[in-house]
């Protein structure tokens, strides 16, 4: 009687487990049979080659290189804002300041990643547009560079934190026998121990960069909903995550080929993020066991 | 000689620019905070948190979407809350060192990093279209349950993790089946930790906004949920509806709820950190 | 004749309260056990010692099927406890571990009240009896000799307790479930002298109503309560006599390299 108890407490709770690799499956069939119909009435190669993207006009195009270039120029613009200053953060925490100073300064850190976007989309906006428009001259009110710094605000935590994990699990004979050699903290650290921590580094880079390209408010909000192929910084553009918002937000038809462009830009995005996700697990994986 | 020298400065500015760094995210931070609290202070009284969302600017208030956002934090928590600690007693008891439990972690570790918005368009045609439960609270509840169920799971895994292993081995010894071990000792001792994992969990999705606009949780909502199967607006969505707003009045609204939302988001993120604080202590 | 030998295999029996035969241990292809036979008396105090490493915590575990846990975790032989081999499929571990209870090296009392840590293990069983579980409380506190100093407030944690009172403790709590043999693997090494003293005449009393295998590093101390000792070396046992003639005049050169401190 006992047992069987047990066994189906056992069964539930594995039950529970299998939920997550349910809700997987579901993203993956949910979203590549709406790709499906999609690509049946658009073929592949004008999907990704056709410079436009005009699915809710009368001339239709169903090129997804536009909301790429928005895609990926936001995030570039995040990323080599954030890679640096993160990796410094990171750098400066482990090595110079104090312990006391890490233990307050990480928790204050992580409440940049805790702001909701719609906040920093905001920002963004109201704040940072503006400020960048006093002496960029030609500053469209909706652009990438606005969106892209403020997303690099975001994600500076998921830089500088992970990296300091690295840097922190370095063995401390490394940096003994640096400073011995008479090293200052600087040369021990670019030439010593971020090679050593550079899987973590990296893999807190690939996170990083996952994030920014799967971010949507503060792009919809500040960068515009404009698809442009285009690596101007300057001028409205829209992501992928934009796009899904902005027909989302409007009287698409269900079933019809509009609606299922966002599932087309769905997939995309989310082939790129597995990519990216599926190398730093392998990285951190492979990390783990050397510190084993 | 000069090596020396030119090294050290070279050290002494970086340490500059090293904290020049870590401030400039919280120093960017405090002055948006500044500006916001500065546009949006004075809006905030009884009358705006009570009030429905209206076309004027002056009379609209943001009492549905505060609603909706109490409503969906409701459901998601009874969603997510025995779903996750299920799967992660699983996963931490029951099937350490398998094959199936390997699986599961890649699998969970990746839908960690899945966009907000792909569980956005999970949701609508699952929830939404195939399960017909609509744009409804439930839809969106099931939506975000889904997204933050990793967090959930980490987190619960992490607490039974910290229980030391004497605890179980004791447990044991004395006659206790794994599931008595599990919810006699374990549970107890790791609530702490879970209870911190799912207020972090609920604060992150009290800021979600895409997904919720993706299943068709409305802007213009005149009502606050009444049953599950209601639609709804949430905090987040009336704030990005404001902003798309082009008169300043509703930039003014937009900033007055940003500051309810920044409240709520901080407030849950700090009593997730006194639990967390208590709780570690405890096995002192 | 044969009368006489069924009898003289009861009275075996009884007299032998756990017994391996032909026992091999295996952790994957690590060999850990690697053939033992024994028998171990009932009401007597049997003491294991060795070197770290020699098997001695793993051979002890076999009793009361710990070793289950440990992955890669395989064995050979028998293990009898009453003539009943506990290895058996149809065997009810949970039912096995009431009978055969264990004290571990470092007190590991639950995170709970005092009076919470005694009444598990009958709790566990479904008893719900309030009377019943207080009564089994104080008689189990008053075996260890707890009582007097915790009978003011059972409901204070148990972690607020020094070491040696929570090992006591944890005595006190396998005792609640009336098992009829006691492991003890390690008990007193975590402690400060004055707790280990109290302990080892606890243990010694005990004697009288429970069978008793202790794991020890201290070879004083197996010289001062135990009955028999069995030295383990290296997965196998060397030498197992009373404890009085193996400390005194033990058989093998091993055993005698052992307790002189030729090596440890």
């Amino acid at each position: 009687m006992r047992k069987l108890k047990e066994t189906l407490i056992e069964k539930s709770l594995l039950g529970s487990a299998l939920v997550t690799i349910a809700v997987t499956v579901g993203i993956i069939l949910v979203l590549s049979i709406e790709a499906v119909n999609f690509f049946r009435e658009v073929s592949i190669v004008d999907f990704l080659t056709d410079t436009q993207w005009t699915p809710l006009y009368t001339d239709k195009h169903f090129g997804i290189l536009p909301l790429l270039s928005g895609t990926l120029l936001t995030s570039f613009i995040a990323i080599i804002f954030a890679v640096p200053v993160g990796l410094s953060i990171s750098i400066y925490i482990s090595e110079y300041a104090p312990r006391s100073f890490r233990k307050t300064i990480k928790p204050a850190l992580e409440l940049l990643a805790a702001v909701p976007t719609v906040v920093y989309g905001f920002f963004a906006l109201t704040v940072v547009t503006p400020f960048l428009q006093s002496f960029i001259p030609g500053l469209s009110g909706f652009n990438s560079l606005s969106a892209g710094l403020v997303m690099g605000i975001m994600i500076i935590p998921f830089i500088s934190s992970l990296s300091e994990d690295a840097l922190h699990a370095v063995p401390n004979s490394l940096r003994e026998a640096a400073y011995g050699m008479g090293s200052t903290k600087l040369q021990n650290a670019f030439r010593v121990l971020v090679p050593a921590a550079s899987s973590g580094i990296i893999v807190s880079i690939i996170l990083a960069i996952s994030r920014a390209i799967g971010e949507t408010m503060i792009v919809a909000i500040a960068a515009g909903q404009q698809p442009r192929l285009t690596l101007d910084p300057t001028v409205p553009v829209e992501t992928i995550t934009a796009y899904i918002v902005q027909v989302s937000l409007g009287d698409v038809q269900h079933g019809s080929l509009e609606y299922r462009t966002i599932f087309a830009a769905g997939i995309t995005l989310f082939i790129f993020t597995f990519l990216l996700n599926t190398v730093s697990y392998r990285i951190r994986k492979k990390f783990r066991e050397k510190y084993e | 000689m000069n090596n020396i020298k030119t090294n050290r400065l070279k050290d002494q500015a970086f340490k500059i620019w090293g904290i020049a760094c870590t401030f400039l995210g919280l120093i960017l931070l405090t002055i948006f905070i500044g500006s916001i609290l500065i546009d949006g202070l004075q809006r905030i009284d009884w009358d705006f948190i009570t009030s429905l969302p209206s076309r004027k600017a002056e009379r609209a208030g943001i009492y549905t979407a505060l609603m909706g956002s109490v409503w969906i934090l409701v459901f998601t928590t009874i969603i997510a809350l025995p779903l996750g600690i299920a799967a992660a007693i699983y996963l931490e008891e029951y099937a350490k060192h398998s094959r199936l439990s390997s699986l599961l972690e890649v699998n969970i570790s990746n839908l960690a990093g899945v966009p907000s918005i792909i569980y956005g368009l999970l949701g609508l045609e699952v929830f939404v279209r195939i399960m017909e439960m609509g744009a409804s609270v439930l839809a969106g509840s099931f939506t975000l349950a889904l997204l933050i169920l990793p967090i959930v799971i980490v987190a619960t895994r992490e607490s039974l993790k910290a229980v030391p292993k004497s605890i179980r081995d004791a447990s044991f010894a004395l006659g206790a089946s794994k599931w008595q071990t599990v919810s006699q000792q374990l549970l107890p001792a790791s609530f702490g930790g879970i209870l911190t994992g799912v207020i972090l969990a609920l604060s992150r999705a009290v800021g979600e906004t895409a997904p919720l606009i993706v299943i068709g949780a409305l802007a213009y909502v005149p009502f606050a949920p009444e049953s599950p199967m209601d639609e709804f607006s949430v905090l987040p969505i009336q704030i990005f509806n404001w902003i798309s707003r082009p008169k300043h009045g509703f930039e003014v609204n937009a900033a007055a709820a940003i500051i309810v939302l920044l409240l709520i988001t901080f407030i849950l993120n700090g009593v997730a950190v006194y639990f967390r604080n208590r709780w570690q202590n405890k096995f002192k | 004749m044969k009368e006489n030998k069924d009898t003289l295999d009861k009275s075996l029996k009884r007299k032998h309260k756990l017994q391996a035969k032909g026992v091999k241990v295996f952790y994957d292809d690590f060999m850990a056990i690697k053939g033992i036979d024994m028998n171990i008396r009932a009401n007597k105090i049997t003491a294991f010692i060795g070197p770290s490493g020699c098997g001695k915590s793993t051979f002890l575990r076999l009793f009361n099927r710990m070793n289950d846990y440990v992955d890669g975790f395989r064995m050979e032989g028998e293990i009898l406890i009453d003539g009943r081999n506990i290895y058996k499929k149809k065997v009810n571990v949970e039912q096995l571990r009431k009978q055969v209870g264990m004290v571990f090296q470092k007190p590991n009392p639950f995170p709970k009240s005092i009076y919470e840590n005694v009444a598990y293990g009958l709790k566990i069983q479904g008893i719900k009896d309030k009377a019943f579980l207080q009564n089994k409380v104080e008689e189990s506190l008053k075996q260890v000799g707890l009582w007097n100093e915790v009978q003011d407030d059972l409901n204070k944690s148990a972690l607020a307790l020094s070491g040696g009172q929570q090992q006591r403790l944890c005595i006190a709590r396998t005792l609640a479930v009336e098992p009829s043999i006691i492991l003890m693997d390690e008990p007193t090494s975590a402690l400060d002298p004055i707790s280990t003293a109290k302990i080892e005449e606890l243990i010694y009393e005990l004697k009288e109503k429970y069978t008793i295998v202790i794991v020890t590093h201290n070879m004083q101390q197996a010289g001062r309560i135990s009955d028999y000792t069995a030295f383990f070396y290296m997965g196998e046992l060397i030498e197992y006599d009373k404890s009085k003639k193996l400390f005194t005049n033990p058989e093998k050169q091993q055993t005698e390299n052992y307790i002189t401190g030729r090596f440890g």
